[in-house]
């Protein structure tokens, strides 16, 4: 925070920066959310698999592990909040899903494949985990490579 | 197939809008020290997804349609809740040294939602 002085303008423009960000999440929602849409669209359901939603979950997860990394603090990549809230909080938060994960895993138990239920679980949890950490670690290797 | 498209883009609207709400609220009552705000999405919003998808099973429901399906579920349900966030949490707990508590925050992400979404289920068969 800065040491500003206190003025009659500062709720609207505080106001008025809430509304900007707002319309960054919504707008990178509704694009990650379509691009999620048109993933189950083209991605086949393979022997009663998931594979839909194991796409976005990893594919989500990578690149916000890439990007945060990327305009972080030694990031190399110059980001303002609306941008990252835009990509992050927007794109990648509607692209990706735990509600589906969720419900898939339920069905799946509920049709007695448990087995497919525990693997769908446990595959979903450590690919998503490891496409996090690859998106960051490639990131990482480009924030300390020389030049702009 | 453009009204499925319309469907999804209002609902994730609203979800997106409903979880930056959220997360930012409890960022703030509670802090950020652990990511309940995260939590407390993917945990609600799996146990409305139960009830949805229970209700999708009847052909009479609303839910058996296609666009109020991809409205309330692909677009609202689908943008409120995120994998990415839990992803990049769970990561940032593990980096700052913080190895329990990110295998705690996987385990009561996990947990929780798929107990939530059972619940979903179960209130709906017993009401119906």
């Amino acid at each position: 925070m800065d040491a500003a002085p206190m003025t009659t303008s500062q709720p609207i423009s505080n106001t008025r920066a809430t509304a900007i960000l707002y319309a960054c999440v919504a707008a990178g929602g509704v694009l990650g959310s379509l691009a999620r849409y048109i993933a189950a669209l083209v991605i086949p359901v393979v022997s009663g698999f998931p594979w839909p939603t194991l796409f976005v979950n990893i594919t989500g997860s990578f690149i916000i592990g890439f990007y945060a990394t990327l305009s972080g603090p030694d990031g190399r990549l110059f980001a303002s909040t609306p941008q990252r809230q835009f990509v992050m909080t927007g794109f990648c938060g509607g692209y990706t899903t735990f509600s589906s994960f969720s419900l898939e895993t339920v069905r799946l138990l509920r049709a007695g494949s448990a087995h497919t239920a525990l693997t769908y679980i446990a595959v979903s949890v450590v690919t998503w985990l490891i496409a996090v950490w690859l998106g960051y670690a490639l990131a990482s290797r480009l924030n300390r490579l020389k030049g702009s | 197939m453009i009204g499925g498209f319309i469907s999804v883009a209002l609902g994730s609207v609203l979800g997106a809008c409903a979880r930056y709400f959220v997360s930012g609220f409890v960022a703030r009552r509670i802090g950020e020290t652990f990511p309940y705000g995260t939590l407390l999405i993917n945990v609600t919003g799996a146990f409305v997804i139960g009830i949805f998808g229970d209700l999708a099973t009847d052909n009479a429901s609303l839910f058996a349609a296609p666009d109020p399906w991809l409205f309330a579920v692909t677009g609202f349900l689908g943008a409120y809740t995120t994998v990415s966030s839990f992803s990049l949490q769970t990561l940032s707990l593990a980096r700052d040294g913080e190895g329990g508590r990110a295998l705690l925050y996987v385990a009561l992400s996990v947990a929780l939602s798929l107990a939530a979404a059972t619940l979903g289920f179960v209130l709906v068969d017993a009401l119906r």
